[in-house]
């Protein structure tokens, strides 16, 4: 059966291009069932989350002063008015948690666009250029990667002061070495290839040379880096909202909404829980997803 | 081999260079007089906001403070803490035997657990034991830690009342410090149940701070086995008869530890960041949540200090690693 399939994705590749190389991928995608799960528990989120005020009973900053830390419904002095429950100012926790994925996904994709795009530059040059460029743009990435990532957005949100943008700048900096590395790998086992020097006799300019003809066949590792590096935002992003250098109160932004609840972990387990819960869940779909798109893409795997 | 190591070295020393310009550059990429920052709201007097400026050396060239401060630095001063008045040397040192007390037990425990797991998963290709530790590990792999404390704290001391909340010792023990380590102190201070406290103290933020390493280390042992056991060595001992465990725990373990052994030194960096998290969680007294601290105090010179040895300490431990594979893998130390 894989035989023919593969016979048939080559044919139609010919035929009609990316649509046919889609194709190829989703169906080496769906072979990975967790893969599936992942990317139909993060679509879901997506729709939550542009839905979140349509969704959300209530405004995620909106206080019940008359129902201060209701448990969840199904508990004990639980309503169906709060199904989550409520947090010590008497906020709904669901619309909250609604209204804080719109945070996570958004981190999420600045943050890789913003790394993933600097980095590929930056990776282009390196490999292209190459000499003493080179070696000053690799000894630059080694320094930022001597630090703990976690530690280096620390010192740079203390720089740039503590808000949700300075957090995602500061995620963003961190992460762009790894783009940089991935990238200027790939241009240097390219770069002596056939098909480049072909290219090069034909006149090709350098930067048509960079961005047309070999930046696309560099793009599946970075692909995959991508997927990973946006679960990692989220989580590092969470993790400075927790230690209150991220996105400030009353953001519902979930690592936020932790650093908040804090004080009650021994009375009000659900203000606790469900934040958290919903990071695990986010991160795992889209760990879920990059490990499909990994199998998917790899080449090596693919033959086999 | 020497011309490895030197090689090697070589390549540090513009890192290690480029780190003292970052931990500099720190105080004085704050906006805005560096001064008046670390005061916050203390009020300064012109005289005392004169005298300080001489003390850190703002008001000469900056190529002159960065020599100064490398040749500081070099020599273990990295100037002294704005809230305790210690060096921020001593300081940092006090703290550091009680991260790496936590961070061998984490890694330890993730060694432990996540090479047997992995090997087993690997054996067991596509096996309901597979899935469940590949399951396992992503989970680990995508935990926000600091949550995961959280929930441990909510089980462990909240609801079954099993372990304590926070510290590294209850304090009705107390002993003078001698190695730094809470495990061996406690138990040269001969003091009954001492050892038990501090055993208890570690167990919650142990399990927290391995929890990713752990994930980690057992999907690349797995993934590392699964190449090996593909080996035609593998396939001739179990054609010349070897029994399956001598199979797998001889020629396959070892040579599938190789890749192993690299990814826990790299762990390194992702135990300190955790440490930042763990510790802030647990009050553990370490330098990670010294370090945070230390920046909501606006205690610049130990943010400084700690940042300049912490990314000295994870270049060296790396250092070591590369070192170590070259020792392992004579095809690396070999090549060029």
């Amino acid at each position: 059966m894989t035989v023919d399939t593969v016979e048939h994705v080559v044919i139609d590749r010919k035929r009609v291009g990316s649509l046919a190389l889609l194709q190829e991928f989703w169906s080496y995608f769906r072979e990975n069932r967790g893969a599936v799960v992942g990317l139909a528990v993060f679509i879901l989120t997506c729709f939550l989350a542009l839905f979140a005020d349509v969704i959300a009973p209530y405004s995620p900053t909106e206080q019940f002063r008359d129902a201060l830390l209701a448990p969840p419904a199904w508990q004990d002095g639980g309503s169906a008015r709060f199904l989550l429950g409520t947090d010590a100012v008497g906020r709904d926790l669901l619309s909250r948690l609604l209204h804080g994925a719109r945070y996570s996904l958004f981190i999420g994709c600045i943050v890789v666009s913003l790394s993933l795009v600097v980095g590929i530059l930056i990776g282009l040059v390196a490999g292209f250029v190459g000499g003493a460029t080179d070696t000053l743009i690799m000894r630059l990435m080694d320094i930022i990667l001597a630090f703990p990532s976690l530690l280096l957005a620390l010192a740079l949100v203390a720089i740039l002061g503590p808000s949700l943008t300075n957090a995602m700048i500061a995620i963003a900096l961190v992460q762009q070495p790894h783009y940089v590395r991935l990238t200027r790998a790939s241009v240097l086992a390219e770069k002596t290839k056939d098909y480049v020097t072909a290219a090069r006799v034909a006149g090709v300019g350098p930067l048509r040379l960079m961005f047309r003809t070999i930046l696309p066949n560099c793009m599946a590792p970075l692909i995959v880096q991508a997927a990973l590096s946006f679960s990692n935002a989220i989580l590092d992003a969470a993790a400075l909202g927790f230690l209150g250098m991220g996105a400030q109160p009353p953001t519902p932004e979930w690592g936020t909404m932790l650093a908040e609840s804090r004080e009650f972990i021994l009375r009000a387990w659900w203000v606790v829980t469900f934040p958290g819960l919903a990071i695990l869940i986010t991160v795992l779909s889209i760990n879920l997803m990059g490990d499909g798109l990994r199998d998917a893409l790899d080449p090596r795997l693919k033959r086999s | 081999m020497l011309r490895f190591l030197l090689g090697r070295l070589s390549l540090l020393i513009p890192t290690f260079i480029g780190i003292t310009i970052a931990a500099f550059s720190f105080i004085r990429l704050l906006p805005g007089d560096p001064i008046l920052v670390m005061a916050g709201e203390r009020s300064v007097s012109p005289e005392r906001h004169a005298e300080l400026m001489r003390q850190f050396g703002f008001d000469r060239p900056l190529w002159q403070q960065y020599v100064e401060y490398l040749a500081n630095a070099l020599s273990g001063d990295l100037g002294r803490s704005l809230v305790t008045k210690r060096p921020v040397f001593d300081e940092f040192m006090t703290l550091f035997p009680a991260t790496l007390e936590l961070s061998l037990c984490a890694i330890l425990l993730a060694i432990v657990i996540g090479i047997p797991a992995g090997s087993i998963a690997a054996v067991k290709r596509g096996s309901a034991s597979d899935h469940l530790v590949m399951g396992s590990a992503l989970v680990g792999f995508s935990m926000p830690i600091f949550w995961w404390g959280l929930l441990l704290i909510i089980l462990f001391s909240g609801v079954l009342q099993w372990t304590p909340v926070s510290g590294r010792i209850s304090l009705v023990y107390f002993f003078p410090p001698v190695t730094g380590f809470m495990l061996i102190d406690s138990l040269l201070s001969g003091q009954k149940g001492a050892f038990a406290s501090a055993v208890s103290h570690l167990i919650l933020p142990t399990i927290v701070l391995g929890t990713i390493p752990l994930a980690v280390i057992a999907r690349q042992t797995r993934s590392a086995m699964l190449e090996v056991l593909s080996e035609d060595y593998v396939r001739t001992a179990r054609a010349k008869g070897l029994g399956p465990s001598r199979v797998i725990g001889i020629h396959a373990l070892r040579n599938a530890m190789i890749p192993v052994i690299t990814t826990v030194g790299l762990q390194v960096g992702t135990l300190l960041a955790g440490a930042i998290l763990t510790e802030s969680i647990f009050s553990w007294p370490g330098i990670g949540k010294w370090m945070v601290d230390s920046i909501f105090r606006r205690d610049y010179p130990s943010v400084q200090g700690g940042l300049l040895l912490i990314a000295a300490m994870v270049m060296i431990v790396n250092l070591i690693v590369d070192l170590l594979y070259g020792v392992i893998n004579p095809r690396i130390r070999h090549a060029r």
